[in-house]
């Protein structure tokens, strides 16, 4: 397994550095120049040269390409030309907002999935089965906002028991922290467990068929047991490749959300930096995610192996 | 040989229902298994034979307890059918976890009905005994060979020391050359185990190598049963004739080949 891990990690870093040269590219040839957009439409060109200068466009590309990896590689994330904040400190900043948004998300719809998918799955031809099914039908339907809304017109409004939004940042209140994403998580989590269900239903579905269950069950092991012993482990790929495909897709996809829990998250960050047409802020958001995704990829690619010894033995 | 049989299946009938054509249709049934009555003792080798559909297998399943028959009775009498009834099916590739060792595969028998055995031993044992190296126990199944799986099969269904064997199809997955050594294996086995044996085949001719006695299945029912020898000499029913005839000889004859 080590010479197949370093390989991945070879990979890894060639994948990161196309992107990171698409993403480069395409942020600085999108017609408008920063510095005229910082300025506005009034800008003498003295002042448009000055601040070009200033922000190092007057530089070739390959230079500033340069400069920004290599500045990422030290951890310098370079400074917002709209905010004048160091973009770095930012992102780490609105990170310990949504990584533990994005997990604590993953944990509640894996709660809710497991159970559940697995109950369907056994149950797939009875009625109890087939109202999971529907439920978890009904639960991808839903928007997550609308489930967010939901949930604090329930907890918030009604119960009074956690905040409707806001945030409170853990250096000040670890528990108040906890409470302010309480609800998010569990908007996320619902909606994401709902589709999770369904793809841990029918991979229960398909390994039931499968004859080392009857194998299991001759031995005298009941329905449960041959599943818990010989059908989640067969039934894990699918689910785990799903998972990680949420997992990346929650880091940012959590915007909506972030939104109506009035969060200060990654997902809001991004937003925002588009709409203020915050280059760098930008620029630095989506290598970021990019090497993310790639990052979660590659760790649920190497978990096959663990889970599977024949893809192990290559 | 004492008065009551180790297995007494008496009027066994199984029935499973089809899944409907249609939302409105009702939902038909199919018996797999009718009114069946058959005696094993111990160490018995019975034979099934019919061909595909005709109940071999479901009534195997009623035998291992799988299921429960819907209508008869299946007297066992010795002391813990769970432990001393063992299977090994047609297809091993299939049959074995993919995500288990050999080990693993072999002695969870063991663990699931709690036996308290040394577990090293017994597995080195198991090993010798269906002729698989002791290097095997670390691996896994797919990276051994059809008819070593198959000795892996049977090692697992023989670690909780059976009395009965049963073995559906046991070779029919394999390739031609490997299926007589399974075949020798099971009959060793059998003789230095005092297994009783019951053995499912589409194929009279693997039957009669192993087993004393042999019943005739066909669309559930068991038509006819007899000692080996007779049935292959003074068969009695039509069907069973049919079976013979089915038998492919080495003589060759020319005959007219059925236009389609």
């Amino acid at each position: 397994m080590g010479p197949l891990i370093l390989s991945r990690a070879a990979g890894l870093v060639v994948a990161l550095v196309a992107a990171s040269v698409l993403i480069f590219v395409v942020v600085n040839v999108l017609p408008g120049d920063p510095a005229s957009v910082i300025l506005g439409t009034a800008a003498t060109p003295g002042a448009l040269a000055q601040l070009r200068q200033q922000l190092g466009l007057d530089q070739p590309a390959w230079v500033r390409y340069l400069e920004w990896v290599g500045g990422m590689l030290h951890g310098d994330f370079g400074i917002s030309p709209i905010s004048r904040i160091p973009v770095g400190p930012e992102i780490l900043q609105k990170l310990t907002v949504s990584a533990p948004l994005a997990l604590g998300g993953t944990l509640v719809a894996l709660v809710v999935a497991i159970p559940l998918g697995a109950l369907a799955g056994i149950r797939h031809r009875r009625p109890s089965g087939v109202v999971i099914s529907a439920l978890s039908l009904g639960g991808m339907a839903v928007p997550a906002f609308w489930a967010g809304l939901l949930l604090i017109s329930l907890f918030a409004v009604r119960l009074q028991l956690v905040p409707s939004g806001g945030f409170v940042p853990w250096s000040q209140d670890p528990l108040g922290s906890l409470t302010s994403l309480a609800l998010p998580c569990l908007a996320l989590g619902l909606v994401q467990g709902a589709v999770l269900t369904r793809y841990v239903r029918s991979a229960v579905i398909d390994v039931q068929r499968q004859d080392f269950m009857r194998t299991a069950r001759a031995q005298g092991l009941s329905r449960w047991q041959a599943l818990v012993r010989h059908g989640f482990r067969n039934a894990a790929i699918p689910v785990v490749t799903v998972l990680g495909i949420q997992l990346t897709s929650l880091i940012v996809g959590a915007v909506v959300i972030e939104n109506v829990f009035d969060l200060p998250g990654l997902g809001l960050l991004l937003f925002q930096a588009v709409g203020n047409r915050d280059l760098v802020t930008v620029q630095d958001l989506v290598m970021l995610l990019t090497a993310a995704v790639l990052v979660v990829n590659l760790v649920v690619d190497l978990s096959y192996r663990l889970l599977d010894p024949r893809i192990r033995a290559r | 040989m004492s008065s009551s049989p180790l297995f007494e299946v008496r009027g066994v009938t199984k029935r499973y229902r089809l899944p409907r054509t249609s939302v409105f249709a009702r939902r038909r049934e199919i018996v797999a298994v009718s009114r069946v009555d058959l005696d094993l003792n111990d160490s018995d080798s019975l034979g099934l034979v019919g061909d595909s559909g005709a109940g071999k297998s479901t009534l195997l399943r009623l035998l291992l307890g799988l299921e429960p028959p819907d209508e008869g009775s299946i007297r066992y009498q010795g002391e813990w059918r769970r432990r001393e009834v063992q299977i090994v099916f047609q297809d091993p590739t299939r049959a074995l976890d993919p995500r288990m060792t050999v080990a693993e595969i072999v002695l969870e028998p063991l663990r699931v009905l709690r036996l308290r055995e040394p577990m090293s031993t017994r597995l080195s044992e198991l090993l010798d005994a269906v002729g698989l190296p002791r290097a095997a126990a670390d691996r896994y199944p797919h990276e051994f060979s059809g008819g070593q799986r198959q000795r892996i099969a049977i090692a697992r269904a023989l670690a909780p020391r059976p009395r009965v064997l049963l073995a559906d199809e046991p070779v029919s997955a394999l390739d031609v050359s490997v299926r007589a050594q399974i075949l020798n294996l099971l009959h060793d086995l059998r003789d230095l185990y005092g297994l009783a044996l019951v053995l499912v085949s589409h194929d009279l001719s693997v039957v009669r190598h192993l087993c004393d006695r042999i019943a005739v299945m066909h669309r559930g029912e068991v038509v006819e049963q007899q000692q080996t020898q007779s049935l292959f000499t003074a068969p009695t029913h039509p069907y069973t004739v049919r079976l013979l005839e089915a038998i492919p000889r080495l003589r060759w004859r020319p005959s007219p080949r059925p236009s389609e």
